[in-house]
């Protein structure tokens, strides 16, 4: 036998995605997680979308799927062994069929993060013989008037229709639901509805307010009560369906006292490849200033992994200050998100606002306060739209972004 | 907790799990929807013998031959199985 015992704690880690990201308990680095931002073209215009407001610039400049196949091959050496292939809107791509290949042949888990918009027959038929491991479907809500509203799309009837291809073919059902005030008042039917179509997971994801949904922060935040609620509901349901149906309910920072470890810490076990190539370590970190993230096109990602200062700069606690340097809680939260800190505060190395130690934690709660103004919660939503990200990357539309200290 | 788990039980990996071996961790992992565990040498033992064939009881009698200095190795390997049933990374046939 090895040197282990069987006596010995059987489980060292477990990674588990939450809203495209992971929580695990593990300090050595390497990439077990690489995200591909295939595309920034969506069909669908939600408006709590974390994508970059001016993503209208990554439009352009797409991988090819020769550049796409050589990432996939760079980061398995690494160690990398879920594959996310996201966007945007993956299926806008016509090569997901070649990249489900070639994951398959690396032995990658792969998974397929898509709204369903472009998911056929054919489509979903190459995919399971191409060896694609998992979908992950996002659904909005019960009432197609709320799943239409908020995705600024006509897509309810589509969805469900997926849901039962999904399922018709054999994959795991998982279910992807950001929580918002327009659909939070209805997590129960939400859950029971992934129950009717058969889902083995749910994803209750609380919104986090990055990209367009920073934007649109004081239309979407819920009340702590109504989240209280939901969790309250959640965990009941939780409960009545045992393993049969695994339901996470990722909690949103604005109402812990403390930060989360975002991305389970900079650099430590995700790596994200966008559409144009950069690669990141988290899904906003490009709102950071004085940094330059590398990209596929000029160094590999091993560089870009183990070399790239963007990579070392806060892995890590070497960059802490105070109040987080001495706290006894910083391995906990590694200080939290540094893109919500600097979006917020303007500085990207303090301690995130979210934390009741932050000397900005003012920020986090005015924002609370903010979304209960009725004037300020009047304002329009902005959607996730070409023509506004447009607006945005061209300096054209300050609307409702000179707060922050960075374009979301 | 070994009253989940009998000799004559035949147990297979759980659907759209996988079980595989890394190189990059030296270790044996079970893959499933946006996720993994990582399992220890023991444990690794345990699930790579989990064929859809092989009773529990056939597992033991192996491990038990294979690793023959190990003591009480029954009761890890039940309790291994007791956890993996219990977080679905397998299933009973």
């Amino acid at each position: 036998m090895t040197q282990n015992s069987l006596g010995d704690s059987a489980v060292q880690m477990a990674v588990h995605a939450q809203n495209n990201g992971v929580a695990a308990n593990i300090t050595h680095t390497q990439p077990l997680w690489l995200l591909a931002e295939v595309t920034y073209r969506c069909p669908l215009h939600c408006a709590f979308c974390y994508n970059p407001t001016d993503y209208d610039k990554h439009t352009h400049n797409e991988l090819n799927t020769e550049q796409w196949i050589q990432a996939l091959r760079d980061a398995r050496k690494l160690g990398a062994i879920q594959l996310g292939i996201s966007g945007g809107e993956p299926l806008l791509r016509d090569d997901i069929e070649d990249i489900v290949v070639e994951a398959k042949k690396l032995g990658y888990y792969s998974n397929l993060i898509t709204s369903g918009v472009g998911l056929t027959e054919k489509r979903i038929q190459a995919f399971k013989e191409g060896g694609l491991d998992h979908i992950q479907l996002s659904m909005h809500d019960i009432t197609e008037e709320i799943n239409n509203f908020i995705t600024n799309t006509k897509t309810f009837e589509l969805k469900k229709k997926v849901a039962a291809m999904i399922k018709n073919h054999g994959y795991p059902m998982v279910l992807n639901v950001v929580i918002h005030r327009y659909n939070i008042g209805h997590i129960k039917e939400i859950l029971e509805m992934a129950e009717a179509l058969g889902a083995d997971y749910v994803e209750l994801a609380n919104t986090q307010y990055y990209g367009w949904s920073l934007v649109n922060r004081n239309q979407l935040m819920p009340l702590k009560e109504q989240i209280d609620h939901a969790e309250k509901i959640t965990n009941e349901f939780r409960q009545k369906v045992s393993n049969k149906m695994k339901i996470f309910f990722v909690v949103p920072d604005y109402f812990g006292n403390r930060p989360k470890k975002c991305m389970n810490g900079w650099g430590e076990v995700f790596m994200i490849v966008t559409a144009n190539g950069d690669v990141l370590p988290c899904h906003s970190a490009r709102v950071l200033p004085n940094m330059v993230f590398p990209n596929v096109r000029e160094k590999g990602l091993e560089w870009a992994w183990k070399d790239s200062p963007a990579f070392n700069k806060y892995r890590g606690t070497s960059w802490m200050k105070g109040p987080c340097v001495t706290c006894p809680e910083k391995m906990n939260d590694l200080a939290g998100c540094r893109c919500q800190t600097f979006l917020l505060s303007g500085d990207a190395e303090s301690a995130d606002p979210v934390c009741s130690l932050s000397p900005n934690h003012y920020l986090i709660e005015q924002a609370i306060e903010d979304s209960k103004n009725p004037i300020l919660a009047s304002q329009p939503i902005i959607f996730r739209t070409d023509k506004n990200s447009k607006k945005y990357a061209s300096g054209e539309s300050r609307e409702r972004v000179e707060e922050f200290h960075a374009l979301p | 907790m070994e009253n989940n788990i009998q000799h004559s039980d035949v147990f297979a990996i759980a659907l759209h799990h996988r079980f595989q071996w890394e190189d990059a961790q030296q270790s044996y992992v079970i893959l499933f929807p946006e996720g993994m565990v990582k399992l220890n040498g023991g444990a690794g033992e345990v699930i790579k013998r989990v064929d859809g064939k092989a009773t529990v009881g056939d597992i033991v009698a192996e491990l038990k031959m294979a690793f023959p200095d190990a003591a009480d190795i029954e009761a890890d390997i039940i309790g291994m199985f007791d956890m993996a049933y219990g977080k679905a990374w397998i299933r009973k046939l």
